[in-house]
């Protein structure tokens, strides 16, 4: 009742009757690959957990280099739930990756990209970049050793971009090597200006999804040309259905943390050699063994700044897919796309499984 | 023709003579171009060894050993003339006088490295090696025994015959022969007997340079068994806490009087193992049991070290197994892990101080760390504690969810039921 009363008494002030029209209106349509619709309002559902976790943990959090780990430290053992939280952080953190790596193929290959959606997929692949530079940054911060070496190492990646290489990683360490320094400086990228890019870009995103509606993928389409599609109501059916997959999505998260919470591990030690086997974040892996396949010199070339390049036009070709894809914008099969992001799925998956396999290379 | 047209020609000519390699400048040493040539092993190996050589590396060839002429190509007689200063093989006497040419030579081998020892030959002549090289042994060590000849590699280098986790292995290429050593009626199970010991684990697994091989008690130009007396003052160089302790205890004076070696008495010299309270006391095998009768005063008081020394280190050990079983249920642990490294101190300090035979000194280390390492046995009680805690928690939360979700199912089908899981349209959203 008190809910009813409330709208009432917003209603007095506001008119909310686009938003109840909206709220009746919104269907989402229901086929053999609706589940794939799921995934995107679960990356959103996990972000929403980092947002909450990141706040508190920013609370206790240090960015320096002589007390970051300390503070992490304190964190997981004396303050109240704070082992509960940070386990949480990193552990939706790695969730939400996957989830939005789920989310984004799985809208590749229903070509979900293609006209009127341009936007809504470059929009998407914006994040896609941002949620990883989020994890890029947010790794370093505990400063222990692992953190270190593979800042260190990412960043060296980063320098070997051609022209701006050197700068960029000047840029991103704050210096000529990984320091404390790196470590305030990922802090801000991490709290502030990833935020507040993720939600200009998440606001946009979201309008676009809503204004456009569920994409329905061409052959599912055309198997009910002439006939109308079955929809379910997004009010209560889909989103009764959405929060039962988040809360399955909740009990995992506490399921982790509690029984694995995130290590700490020892302290960065700059002067210490890099422990053996060392790689990144799993999300990053695939890049990581490939560089390693790749020869020191390719012709005249530098190899890993041919594979860092090489790495940017794939980034490239993701975000113009909707503009290059010319034979989906006209509603027309396009197996040759399909094939590609196939292809792109299989490359990810057997090098990150590779990278872990088989991580000493001749 | 043009003054561009004359640069370019130029230019070309310039270049085209700097990759024209002429025959003098790339030209070998005679010495090693006539001897790599040579069928008989003993006259081609120096020329192939030599390629590794720390000398050549520095521009010393093969006459400035031998004499003669390096740069007689194809002449055999210039190249071995005696006027020209060739020498042919040294004596083995000869050798030490020969390197010493050079590396007796202050002026000479600043130029190389102002801080090198100079004095290396006359210290020889003062070792066992050196006096009975004098003598005419023709079996002892020289300068090649130990350096190799004709690949002599600087001593940091790691395949240098002299690098510290090779030095037992040169030393022992003689010590450790039995027929070799035979005439000199010394024993030959140093090598084998230094193998077991904590020194050479020290050494070679775990990379501790400074751990002492051979030369560090012996020496090494000057090499020679330290006398009974000075046994205290070699293993003090490294142990010195432990040597200032036993220099006060009443041990020293004993030791002295019945003229028995400090240290090696109870530790023994090459096999040194890991030292542990459990040589004290009056068991079988304990050094202490070697002196001192049973039950008298001395192997009880023992006893006594022995038992606090034992309850600390138990304490550390049951606390270190604790707070293995935390981590290993995901909990932090790096403040009581850090915490206890104060109570291991306190035990090697009170391992050290046995050497004093000082009681109370004991007790006040033993007590401090007891202190300690209790505390952290806590921290890992408490630690698990935790982990049960957190494991009742995460049921608790499992359950609340688990109803959660069964009310979203029930709902999700009375939903369904009641407005039909597929009831609206796509009006104006067919893309």
């Amino acid at each position: 009742m008190a809910v009813v009363r409330i709208t009432a008494w917003l209603e007095e002030r506001i008119d909310l009757w686009p938003i109840r029209h909206f709220i009746q209106k919104k269907v989402i349509p229901v086929h053999r690959h609706s589940v794939w619709y799921y995934f995107g309002g679960m990356t959103l559902f996990l972000f929403a957990i980092q947002v909450a976790t990141g706040i508190l943990l920013t609370l206790y959090y240090r960015p320096s280099g002589e007390e970051a780990y300390e503070s992490v430290q304190f964190i997981m053992t004396d303050v109240q739930f704070g082992w509960l939280v940070r386990s949480i952080h990193s552990w939706s953190a790695n969730l939400m990756v996957l989830m939005m790596m789920i989310h984004a193929f799985s809208v590749y290959l229903m070509q979900a990209y293609r006209k009127p959606r341009e936007l809504t997929w470059v929009t998407g692949m914006l994040l896609f970049g941002i949620v990883l530079f989020f994890g890029f940054s947010g790794y370093l911060l505990p400063w222990n050793v692992l953190s270190y070496f593979a800042t260190k190492v990412g960043t060296e990646i980063a320098g070997q971009f051609p022209l701006v290489g050197h700068l960029l990683m000047r840029l991103l360490r704050g210096g000529d090597e990984v320091t404390g320094a790196t470590v305030s400086r990922f802090y801000g990228i991490h709290i502030a200006i990833l935020p507040a890019l993720t939600t200009a870009i998440l606001a946009l995103h979201l309008f676009l999804v809503q204004k456009q509606g569920m994409s329905v993928p061409p052959s599912v389409e055309r198997a009910h040309r002439g006939q109308p599609l079955r929809a379910m109501p997004f009010v209560p059916n889909f989103l009764l259905r959405d929060l039962f997959g988040w809360f399955v999505t909740l009990g995992l998260l506490a399921a982790l943390a509690a029984l694995f919470p995130w290590e700490l591990g020892q302290k960065a030690d700059p002067f210490a050699p890099a422990p053996a086997g060392i790689r990144p974040e799993w999300y990053f892996v695939f890049m990581f063994q490939s560089l390693k396949y790749i020869p020191a010199k390719i012709g005249p070339f530098d190899g890993e700044v041919l594979g860092v390049l090489g790495f940017s036009l794939g980034g490239l070709f993701l975000l113009l897919v909707p503009f290059l894809d010319k034979k989906s914008a006209l509603g027309e099969p396009s197996p040759l796309f399909r094939r590609i992001g196939i292809g792109i799925i299989a490359y990810i998956v057997i090098f990150t499984v590779l990278g872990y396999v088989a991580p000493a290379v001749p | 023709m043009g003054i561009a047209l004359r640069a370019v020609c130029l230019g070309i000519v310039l270049i085209a003579a700097a990759l024209i390699r002429t025959p003098f400048a790339d030209a070998e040493d005679a010495c090693v171009d006539c001897h790599r040539a040579l069928r008989e092993e003993r006259l081609n190996r120096p020329a192939f060894k030599i390629k590794n050589d720390y000398h050549l590396a520095r521009g010393l060839g093969c006459h400035s050993c031998h004499g003669g002429d390096q740069t007689a190509l194809d002449n055999k007689g210039q190249a071995h003339s005696p006027a020209k200063g060739f020498v042919g093989k040294p004596t083995r006497q000869g050798i030490p006088e020969s390197c010493g040419k050079c590396h007796s030579d202050p002026r000479y081998m600043r130029q190389f490295n102002p801080s090198i020892r100079t004095d290396q030959v006359k210290e020889y002549y003062t070792s066992v090696h050196g006096k009975r090289l004098r003598e005419g042994d023709q079996k002892v060590a020289v300068c090649i025994s130990c350096h190799d000849v004709h690949a002599i590699r600087s001593v940091k280098d790691q395949m240098a015959w002299t690098y510290p986790t090779n030095v037992a292995e040169t030393c022992g290429g003689c010590h450790g022969n039995p027929e070799y050593m035979k005439p000199y009626q010394i024993p030959t199970d140093q090598l084998e007997k230094y193998q077991q010991s904590v020194h050479y684990e020290m050494l070679t697994k775990r990379a501790d340079l400074a751990s002492p091989t051979c030369s560090s008690c012996h020496g090494s130009h000057g090499a020679a068994p330290p006398g009974v007396d000075s046994v205290v003052n070699v293993c003090s160089s490294c142990h010195v806490v432990t040597a200032d302790l036993f220099a006060k205890s009443p041990h020293r004076s004993a030791f002295d009087e019945l003229g028995m070696p400090a240290c090696v008495t109870c530790h023994s010299n090459h096999d040194i193992t890991y030292p542990s309270e459990a040589m004290l006391g009056g068991g079988e095998g304990t050094p202490c049991a070697t002196c001192h009768e049973s039950d008298s005063a001395p192997l009880k008081k023992a006893a006594e070290l022995r038992s606090m020394i034992e309850a600390l280190a138990g304490r550390i050990d049951q606390a270190s197994a604790i707070l293995t079983r935390a981590e290993h249920a995901g909990m932090e642990i790096g403040i009581p892990r850090f915490e206890l490294i104060t109570a291991n101190e306190s035990l090697i300090k009170a391992r050290a101080t046995v050497h004093s035979l000082d009681a109370e000194a004991i007790k006040t280390a033993t007590d401090s760390g007891l202190e300690v390492a209790q505390k952290s046995l806590e921290s890992g009680h408490n630690l698990l504690a935790e982990v049960q805690f957190r494991r009742k928690g995460l049921a608790a939360s499992m359950l609340i969810i688990i109803a959660v979700l069964v009310g979203l199912f029930l709902k999700i089908r009375e939903v369904d039921r009641r407005r039909g899981p597929e009831s609206g349209d796509l009006t104006g959203d067919r893309h």
